[in-house]
């Protein structure tokens, strides 16, 4: 495509014939602030509706400013960013959104991380000259999801990414004028909605409005609890960003560190969600195993593809949307789930203590691992598995707020037993990762333990979409497909439905690029670098480990061999696997 | 909004269905679908659309925020006869407000409100585009120009 020269704040640039005035001017180092415009790049999240006139701009000859997110560059078009017209449209634009606006900083769960306040400083506001009517509304909890909207500045990235990357479509704007907000149908809660709590709502929202359903109060009570015995798994996500909350550069790879905090916090037991996600590839990968035998051999009511059940928005995602579906999802539970089984049973007799008076809680990168933990599948005499879930920000607050020296803390390694795990375990937080792992395991068992190789790069990547063929031995090429968003679930998923499904399985994780970009994780505030760099230090995670598949971690041979025998035994299966509603039906209450 | 909680039957299923079809099931056309449907429900509860975001194959957020962002549709029932008073600037001028004074005295409820038989509701909107006749008021279809509040029973009378 053919380069166009403009000239913005009196430097001259060249750009390719499309280029938005703010990409333009972010190529050269001026940063336009913006307010709605977001774009994950190369992820897919994007939002681009030109609404909140924050990135006003002049521009020579034109009668108007121009919002710089949606203008493209012309040729020898002269612009100016910092103009006195440019900056009090601009000013003006904030002071009118303030006026709508609680400003109840010093209480509200976004304090530091929004960007509508780091906004307010950059431009120097120190008053709000318009006094004007207020919204208020009710503040709505889910289980994963507080939903403020009176703090809402009608962005809208929370519904673009519902609707376009999700494809859920729980929440958007209704009403009109004034009162004009993003809400739930009928203002339901997003329990009776089609929200599958994914979150990414709370991850790309600039401002309070959204915000994950916080665990910290609850835990630090817990935690002084002597009567109490609190055993934490971390999710493999969290260790690759937990620094930057820390102001580590991204991708570093904190798990000594992380384990160290833990321990400081005062956990009786620090364990590692990798344990629980090479239990998960022992029964995932068997069953995979047992249906593409049954499927080779001919068997036509074995349903192939099976597809992972990790990701617990996805699991949402098919029992709210395809509950017809829902024999294709493996029955193994979620590493969370499948550690918080075995923690109240298997390690709660090891130590001689009632699950009752265990807490069990998670780290997770995860805010739909909130809503996982409350289902009633998974509890037992009404005590669930795991008692809550905290995100990565959650356990970063409550680490600066027990004032632990993160930056100073010496490496320590998780606890034995539940603390042992596999470079398999660690790439579970990236998209593809489950997959490479389940076939890690598969490939070694079909060529009788000779694997020629660990590393399956052509699994590995960041489009939201990839095939891969494993070929395993004569005859038997593995049909691979891996995704990321419900959007691109929802392909699949329709795919199967017309029978015109050419895999053996699918791996789908909601979030993207897997739950290295979950919703419990920083804020990423669109910079994509920061993703990525957590995707490569998942891998490298991975190869400095000493066991990288799931079925040689030496604890996890143990447990078979003293509790559980065999993958899919019957034990297992009452400990380890799960089913699935249909929830369809309820929320939409169509015949 | 408006919690009504009803039932809808089999033929009203039916009904939605038929409407949609018409419109070929594009999502495209909820706007024409939705003014359909209010015309044979007489309003947009919530269960209907439902029934239409299901036919359409859309969230029913969508359908929602479209019913709630126009003013012409509505989530509560009217009446058998439901009545529109303009009170855009000539009808205002020319006494609309007296007419509305009678309207609420004869049937007993204010604006928004349906009367206890079902029977009338009363609406008031800004222009229906006949300023020559101010003050209008329009039933179902039909258009009253020129009223007055001694009118007002002599017409409710012809229902």
């Amino acid at each position: 495509m053919a380069n166009i020269k403009l000239t913005i704040d009196n430097k001259v640039v060249e750009v390719p014939q499309g280029t938005t005035i703010l990409k333009a001017a972010r190529q050269m180092g001026i940063e336009i602030p913006t307010l709605c415009n977001f774009e994950l790049e190369g992820l897919a999240l994007k939002n681009h509706p030109g609404g909140c006139r924050v990135c006003m701009v002049e521009v020579a000859g034109r009668r108007n400013l121009a919002p710089a997110c949606v203008t493209e560059c012309m040729p020898d078009m002269v612009v100016k960013t910092n103009s006195l017209r440019a900056i009090n449209a601009r000013r003006t634009v904030l002071e009118l959104m303030l006026s709508d606006h609680p400003n109840d900083c010093l209480q509200c769960a976004k304090s530091g991380k929004c960007e509508l306040q780091t906004l307010a400083a950059r431009m120097g506001i120190r008053e709000i000259p318009y006094k004007g009517e207020q919204s208020s509304y009710k503040i709505q909890v889910s289980p994963s999801i507080v939903r403020d909207m009176s703090k809402c500045i009608m962005c809208r990235r929370c519904e673009s990414v519902c609707y376009e990357y999700q494809s859920v479509g729980a929440i958007g704007a209704v009403d009109r004028g004034f009162p004009a907000v993003v809400s739930t149908a009928f203002d339901r809660n997003l329990l009776d909605t089609s929200c599958v709590f994914c979150g990414q709502c709370v991850a790309v929202c600039p401002v309070g409005a959204l915000t994950e359903n916080d665990h910290t109060g609850r835990l630090i009570k817990d935690l002084n609890n002597p009567d109490k015995v609190t055993v934490v798994q971390v999710a493999p996500a969290v260790r690759v960003a937990l620094g930057e909350e820390f102001g580590m550069e991204p991708g570093s790879i904190v798990t000594g560190k992380l384990a160290a905090a833990l321990k400081a916090l005062g956990f009786d037991y620090v364990f590692d969600t990798d344990w629980g996600a090479d239990a998960t590839i022992m029964e995932e990968g068997h069953e995979l195993l047992d249906r593409l035998t049954k499927y080779l051999a001919g068997d036509k009511n074995v349903k192939i593809p099976l597809m992972t059940s990790c990701c617990p928005a996805w699991v949402n995602f098919y029992e709210k949307h395809y509950p017809h579906l829902s024999g294709y999802p493996s029955s193994a539970k979620s590493p969370q789930q499948m550690f918080g089984a075995l923690a109240k049973t298997y390690f709660a007799d090891k130590i001689n203590t009632k699950r009752e008076d265990m807490i069990c809680v998670s780290v997770m990168p995860c805010i739909a691992k909130k809503y996982e933990v409350e289902r009633d599948e998974f509890k037992t005499n009404g005590n669930p598995d795991v008692d809550y879930s905290i995100s990565t920000r959650e356990l970063a607050r409550l680490i600066k707020l027990c004032n632990i020296d993160f930056d100073a803390l010496e490496p320590v390694d998780f606890d034995s037993p539940l603390g042992e795990s596999t470079g398999a375990a660690v790439i579970f937080g990236a998209t593809g990762g489950v997959m490479e792992a389940a076939v890690r395991t598969a490939y070694a068992v079909l060529t009788d333990g000779k694997l020629p190789k660990i590393d399956f790069q052509e699994i590995r990547g960041l489009e939201g979409i990839r095939e891969a063929t494993v070929h395993v031995k004569d005859g038997l090429d593995l049909r691979l497909a891996i995704v990321y968003g419900l959007a691109n679930a929802r392909k699949m998923l329709e795919m199967i439905d017309k029978g015109e499904c050419p895999y053996h399985a699918i791996e789908v994780m909601a979030c993207p690029g897997g739950c290295i970009d979950g919703a419990g994780q920083p804020y990423h505030h669109g910079d994509a670098s920061i993703v990525r760099a957590r995707w490569e230090a998942t891998y490298k995670a991975d190869r400095d480990m000493p066991i990288r598949m799931s079925h040689e971690n030496p604890s996890i041979q143990t447990t078979y061999k003293e509790f559980l025998g065999a993958p899919l035994s019957e034990k297992a299966h009452h400990l380890l696997h799960t089913h699935y509603f249909d929830k369809k039906t309820k929320i939409e209450s169509v015949k | 909004m408006c919690g009504n909680k009803i039932k809808l039957k089999e033929a009203d299923y039916n009904k939605i269905k038929e409407i949609c079809e018409k419109f070929g099931n594009n999502p495209g056309e909820l706007i024409n679908v939705l003014h359909q449907t209010q015309g044979h429900f007489g309003y947009l509860p919530i269960e209907v659309q439902e029934a239409v975001a299901a036919n359409l194959g859309i969230p029913v957020n969508r359908v929602y925020g479209v019913v709630s962002f126009y003013s012409f549709f509505t989530m509560k029932p009217k009446g058998k006869y439901a009545i529109s008073l303009c009170l855009g600037t000539a009808c205002y001028v020319k006494g609309a407000e007296k007419i509305l004074d009678a309207l609420k005295n004869e049937l007993k409820i204010e604006v928004g409100e349906v009367t206890a038989d079902g029977k009338f509701s009363i609406d008031v909107l800004r222009c229906v585009g006949a300023c020559g006749l101010a003050p209008v008021m329009t039933i179902g279809d039909k258009t009253y120009g020129h009223m007055t509040p001694e009118k007002v029973k002599q017409v409710l009378a012809e229902y």
